[in-house]
């Protein structure tokens, strides 16, 4: 059964908008989340410098990404760490069906990683016989609901305490009923400390890959990251090519960035960098360590100057905390692995217009991702590019995205150009205006578009004289 | 973020927005007699029609600029374009330069950008108007629209002139500065999710036991008052432009 | 494969048009944190209270009592630390010879061997390497005598940090003592106990790694 899916968006849209369940939940966390990280950023000044730097090393690290990766892979390789490189997500899933086969692995502790949700890695290791385990809370409880992370940040977030405490009873042996939130935790920890003693191999993702000093870095508050980082024998980071940044000295500012923008933290309790596998006459830590880097059609956003800013995203969940739409109908109603706005973006460019149509539309372009993104994405001018690469009327962008003409409607098409012909000629826009003024009200309301605006509001109602006939009376200057 | 405040100029453009045109003219007309009290000439090329935005943000960027550039040639004067809209203003100070970039009209594009201004900005920051309110005591709230704030910088601006009318009382709106649901296409695109946003945004309008929504951007104000009216709620829209002007002028 | 993978993924990244414009790495804004040798002290206590971190300011005269008296108060039975242990003599020599309850153990064997041990103990005692005003975060370099899982693994970790060495950065730390020159296998920055708030928003400390953090700090009389 596979979760990712981009078709029926709107039924799904549909189905969680009945929810009020769900649409508390969202609410909720959202205005939390929202209010945390304002305080975070009360200086303005400070904010403006820090997120043009984190920009600035994004965009510096994506300039030279070649180069970077290869120095990565060089210096890895210095430091013990084995570098993977995967085209696809089939190619990356058999790297670490291939690895943990060699050691005879048969459970896998997981750390936090989009990447491996991109893969459907613990779906492809279940059908090999190999248990993937998540070991972040809310990974943890999302894996057990046989569900997918709702937000990138908090996967858990569109359950409440209720939901949850009814999961742990009915799955975990002999678990009372219990709504308490620290006894939840306490929980999950007792069932997954033996399981990081037992497991034959960890795998986590990776926030940042430093090419300077082939170092991984994680950041994480549980402290999961770094138990199947250390316990178990071999550790197994992936991450997509462009989590790789030039310089330590690249990462403060990203980590400050980070932080505080998913979830209003100074910083997160841990901040984990990894740079080889245990040394001789260390006493703990894997003995393996692997980095298996995936593309996914990473590349191929990169080949357009344009998109690529989408690769400047470090994944911190703002864009969809501050998101209206996410808001409303949470992170599974859009269907793919990365929700709201810099899923939106993100998706249809990597798994296709035609199979992600509506991602685009699904915006009002009010912008609220863009005041926060902390490497300033141009969230809604890439919305705005791929609605361009939806009707297929795409002029511009040097490489035709998957699927471009996805929603290329000759009706459509028609219609804008009749838009076009009356607003760019002053004499047809007089009279189409002077007759809309008089009959415009006739329209029925089953008139298309007007069916759905009158779902919920009452009809326009055009008035009686326009402007250009008022502004002419008042005797105002024609020129 | 909002434009550079100039010396107040003797005239200026209007640019009325389609949507006024259309729908609100009274809104429009308002903005006028607003500006003309201060002492300026208000000059409204005939030839004017819309920004170009619907087309833009509906994936169809060669007719948005078939209208955008229509809209070059009718405002060359070095004068600012004054308009009753923070969307129309933004996407013509915002997007006219990414739109025309390596077009051979970029240049005039980009003149007429940098002379663009929403509304109460101007009125506020350029004329320094100071409004003697003639009304009733009444209690009100205040939209702002995203483009507006976003793009345009207009954040206070409006809620400042509202707070010159001595016997109005402004009740901020919970979740102000979150997006009503329009967004041009939008409301028909995804018309589930639009409803969804203008319910609730309606909900925060009338916990605010205000007697008139004011707002700067008549997309908003369509969306939202048309959800109040299909609600049968008493709350009234209208747009700042009016408003001001309604407690503020001499009743003939 | 790996060697076609990894062709064709740089062919796509090569054959693609630069990035437009300069890059300038501007860190002024990270620089102008700075802060003078009590005020960082100060920040760095403030910043790491409000996520539950626990500080005692002490000697290194003082710290053997104050760290007994602590364990003692949480009613700690087995305390583990490095092998050797890099912990100033002062604190825990003669330990054996002070009446306490709490026992000493060490980590003195690779993880293979004293799994279930590591997992038992209720409390550890490392060094750091420092610490960082702007974050409240302490620096660790796990080493061959103190081992990574020594500051993860227990419920308790106390950590040591000497007066002289709050730094007002992260990226200061790095440039300072010249980090990219010498990584070791693991750096960790620590920014209170292990916590989560997964579940609606409501944080819970002591998840998978400490329940508590203890910080001592060294002063120098």
């Amino acid at each position: 059964m596979t979760l990712v899916n981009g078709k029926d968006f709107k039924g799904r849209v549909h189905k969680a908008l009945k929810d009020e369940e769900l649409r508390a939940n969202f609410r909720r966390a959202m205005d939390g989340l929202m209010g945390k990280r304002a305080m975070q950023f009360t200086d303005g000044d400070e904010w403006t410098r820090l997120r043009n730097l984190g920009e600035s090393i994004k965009k510096r690290a994506l300039s030279k990404l070649p180069e970077l990766l290869e120095r990565l892979e060089e210096n890895c390789t210095k430091n013990g760490i084995k570098v993977h490189w995967a085209r696809t997500v089939d190619e990356a899933n058999s790297i670490i069906l291939e690895i943990l086969k060699s050691h005879d692995v048969k459970t896998v502790v997981k750390g936090k990683s989009m990447v491996s949700e991109e893969m459907e890695l613990n779906h492809f290791l279940g059908d090999h016989g190999i248990r993937a385990l998540e070991a972040d809370l809310g990974e943890y409880i999302v894996q057990m609901a046989g569900q997918m992370p709702s937000h990138i940040v908090m996967p858990a977030i569109h359950m409440n305490k209720g939901q949850i405490a009814k999961l742990f009873q009915d799955n975990l042996p002999d678990t009372p009923y219990s709504e308490d939130a620290a006894e939840l935790t306490a929980i999950a920890r007792k069932e997954l400390r033996r399981e990081f003693m037992e497991a034959g191999a960890g795998l986590s993702g990776v926030n940042f890959a430093v090419a300077e000093t082939g170092t991984l870095c994680l950041v994480e508050n549980e402290g999961n990251g770094r138990m199947v980082t250390t316990v178990p024998p071999v550790h197994i980071a992936v991450t997509g090519i462009e989590k790789v940044v030039e310089n330590l000295s690249d990462v403060p500012a990203l980590l400050s960035l980070l932080t505080r923008s998913a979830t209003g933290q100074p910083i997160t309790t841990y901040f984990n960098m990894i740079s080889s596998p245990r040394k001789e006459g260390e006493k703990d830590g894997p003995k393996e360590v692997h980095l298996v880097l995936l593309d996914n059609g990473r590349s191929k956003v990169y080949r357009d100057t344009e998109t690529r800013d989408t690769l400047q995203c470090i994944r911190c969940g703002a864009c969809m905390n501050h998101c209206p739409v996410y808001t409303r109908i949470g992170g599974h109603a859009y269907g793919g692995v990365y929700p709201g706005p810099i899923g939106k973006i993100l998706t249809p460019q990597l798994e296709g217009l035609d199979e992600y149509p509506e991602h685009a539309s699904a915006s009002t372009l009010c912008n609220a991702c863009v005041e926060v993104c902390p490497v300033k994405i141009p969230i809604a001018k890439m919305l705005v590019r791929l609605r361009d690469e939806n009707s297929g009327n795409c002029p511009h962008g040097e490489h035709p995205l998957k699927g471009r003409g996805a929603k290329s409607s000759t009706i459509e098409n028609a219609g804008w150009s009749g838009w076009a012909a009356m607003n760019a000629s002053p004499a047809t826009y007089k009279v189409a205006t002077t007759a809309m003024s008089r009959i415009g009200n006739l329209l029925p309301q089953s008139a298309p578009m007007l069916k759905e605006w009158t779902s919920v509001r009452v009809k326009p109602k055009f008035a009686k004289k326009t402007l250009h006939q008022m502004a002419k009376e008042m005797g105002l200057k024609d020129e | 973020m909002s434009r550079t405040p100039i010396e107040k100029p003797k005239s200026v453009y209007f640019f009325g927005t389609c949507l006024v045109d259309l729908f609100y003219p009274e809104a429009g007309v308002a903005g006028i007699e607003l500006i003309k009290r201060e002492g300026v000439e208000v000059i409204f090329p005939q030839a004017q029609s819309c920004c170009g935005q619907p087309a833009f943000n509906s994936g169809q960027r060669d007719k948005a600029r078939d209208v955008a550039r229509a809209q070059l040639d009718l405002f060359t004067k070095d004068i600012p374009v004054v308009l009753p809209s923070g969307s129309c203003a933004g996407m013509m100070f915002k997007h006219y330069p990414e739109l025309f970039e390596g077009d051979v009209d970029y240049n005039k594009a980009c003149a007429l950008a940098n002379r663009v201004y929403e509304l109460s900005d101007f009125l506020l920051n350029v004329l320094k108007i100071k409004l003697t309110d003639k009304g009733e005591p009444m209690r009100v709230t205040w939209h702002g629209s995203c483009h507006s704030q976003r793009e345009m910088g207009v954040r206070s601006q409006p809620k400042d002139l509202i707070n010159q009318l001595e016997n109005v009382e402004l009740v901020e709106l919970k979740r102000e500065t979150e997006c009503c649901g329009f967004g041009g296409t939008f409301a028909v695109r995804q018309p589930e999710i639009s409803a969804a946003m203008v319910s609730d945004k309606a909900d925060d309008v009338e916990a605010t036991q205000a007697q008139k929504l004011v707002s700067g951007d008549c997309g908003c104000m369509m969306n939202i008052t048309g959800h109040l009216d299909y609600r049968k709620s008493d709350v009234q829209g209208l747009h700042l432009a009016e408003f001001l002007w309604e407690r503020t002028n001499d009743p003939r | 494969m790996n060697k076609i993978a990894k062709q064709e993924i740089l062919d796509n990244l090569r054959n693609a048009s630069p990035s437009k414009g300069d890059f300038v790495t501007d860190n002024s804004v990270i620089y102008d944190k700075k802060w003078t040798q009590e005020q960082k002290i100060e920040r760095f206590c403030q910043v790491t209270s409000a996520v539950n971190t626990q500080i005692k300011q002490t000697t290194l005269h003082d710290a053997q009592r104050d760290l007994i008296d602590l364990l003692t108060e949480k009613g700690v039975r087995h305390l583990m630390q490095g092998s050797p242990s890099p912990i100033a003599k002062e604190i825990t020599d003669n330990w054996t010879a002070m009446d306490t309850g709490v026992k000493l153990r060490s980590f003195d064997q690779k993880i293979e061997a004293c799994k279930e041990e590591l997992f038992s103990v209720d409390a550890s005692l490392t060094t750091t390497l420092g610490a960082i005003a702007e974050t409240g975060s302490l620096i660790l370099w796990p080493t061959r005598e103190e081992p990574r899982l020594l500051s993860l693994v227990p419920p308790i970790h106390v950590a040591l940090v000497y007066e002289d060495r709050f730094f007002n950065t992260f990226l200061e730390a790095i440039e300072q003592e010249q980090w990219t020159t010498h990584m070791p296998t693991n750096a960790l920055l620590i920014s209170g106990p292990s916590k989560t708030s997964d579940i609606e928003q409501e944080l819970c400390y002591g998840v998978h790694g400490p329940k508590e953090l203890v910080v001592m700090i060294i002063r120098n009389n």
